[in-house]
């Protein structure tokens, strides 16, 4: 196997498990977290500083998002989904201008060589 | 930290282990193992596969190079904790602490080779803009880093923009630098399995 393919399953599955797998949090409030789209306070702005501004998330945050009925459970999951959900737009978008460069040179590698 | 469940809310089997490397290493459990301890099903076990797998897997970097990179995305992030352990674990990886301590300072001045210069750049762009374009990764292959070199990159900023982001929102503990000194020996021996 191609190590680069390799990565990519061993990303695929984590993204796969939190999204998909069984959890204590909904599936629907997974993918909500990973997005960062669609939560009502108090988890839309712990949700939204843990994509954002990680290091502005207070306790004052977490204790909000309790108050409002979500298990620590939740929360550990709601967080991790929102972590991996930004780091992985990053990593998408980078993919996909890697992929238009390395085109874009092949593209130009082939001109070079058939003038026609 | 701020989950009650991420200090305490271990099975005995877990609790054995924590009182185990406490008294092995004379250190607690520092939070980056807790994380990934706790119901490792749903995180702990496939993240500890990926990061690896990113980390010590085969790669035309090294694996001091690849720490440097986690070093310089956490400094991005501003996170105390992994700028910590990743810049001890680089120094220990290169043997050359003066190396990374320059990097983190100023990449443009720093004395490394331009293809590490160019990759970092383009990590810096996308830790804090969270976008880069096709012509940030021309830049990076004119510099003479190969298409895999770039996808190695970007899987360690991937580690790391997750792993920044959950020290911060967790609230782990910053140990001293004897400690992130122990961590480092532990992360070149073990990796992040």
């Amino acid at each position: 196997m191609l190590i680069e393919d390799k990565k990519r399953m061993a990303y695929t599955a984590v993204v796969t498990r939190v999204l998909e797998g069984d959890g204590r949090a909904s599936r629907a409030e997974r993918r909500a977290a990973f997005e960062n789209a669609g939560l009502a306070e108090p988890l839309r702005t712990l949700i939204d500083k843990v994509a954002k501004q990680p290091t502005r998330v207070t306790n004052e945050d977490v204790a909000a998002v309790k108050a409002s009925g979500e298990s620590e459970d939740q929360i550990f999951e709601l967080v991790i989904c929102a972590a991996i959900g930004q780091a992985s737009r990053q990593y998408e978008t980078a993919l996909e201008a890697l992929a238009e460069a390395v085109t874009d040179k092949k593209r130009s590698e082939h001109a070079s060589e058939d003038p026609q | 930290m701020r989950l009650k469940i991420l200090n305490s809310g271990y099975g005995f089997g877990t609790k054995v282990l924590f009182a185990f490397i406490h008294a092995v290493s004379r250190r607690p459990v520092p939070d980056a193992a807790k994380l990934v301890f706790y119901r490792p099903d749903f995180y702990g076990a496939p993240m500890k596969e990926f990061t690896h797998e990113a980390m010590r897997g085969p790669s035309a970097w090294s694996v001091g190079d690849r720490e440097l990179m986690a070093a310089f995305v956490s400094k991005m992030n501003e996170c105390e904790f992994c700028i910590g352990a990743h810049t001890a674990t680089a120094a220990r990886a290169y043997h050359d602490e003066a190396k990374v301590s320059a990097v983190l300072s100023d990449l443009e001045t720093a004395s490394i080779e331009e293809p590490l210069r160019a990759t970092l750049r383009m990590l810096r762009k996308l830790t804090r803009e969270h976008a880069v374009n096709a012509d940030d990764m021309r830049a990076v292959l004119a510099a003479g880093v190969s298409c895999e070199q770039i996808e190695d990159a970007l899987a360690v900023g991937f580690a790391f923009n997750t792993t920044d982001r959950l020290a911060d929102a967790f609230g782990f503990f910053v140990p001293g630098p004897k400690a992130f000194e122990a961590g480092a020996k532990f992360l070149l021996r073990r990796g992040y399995r």
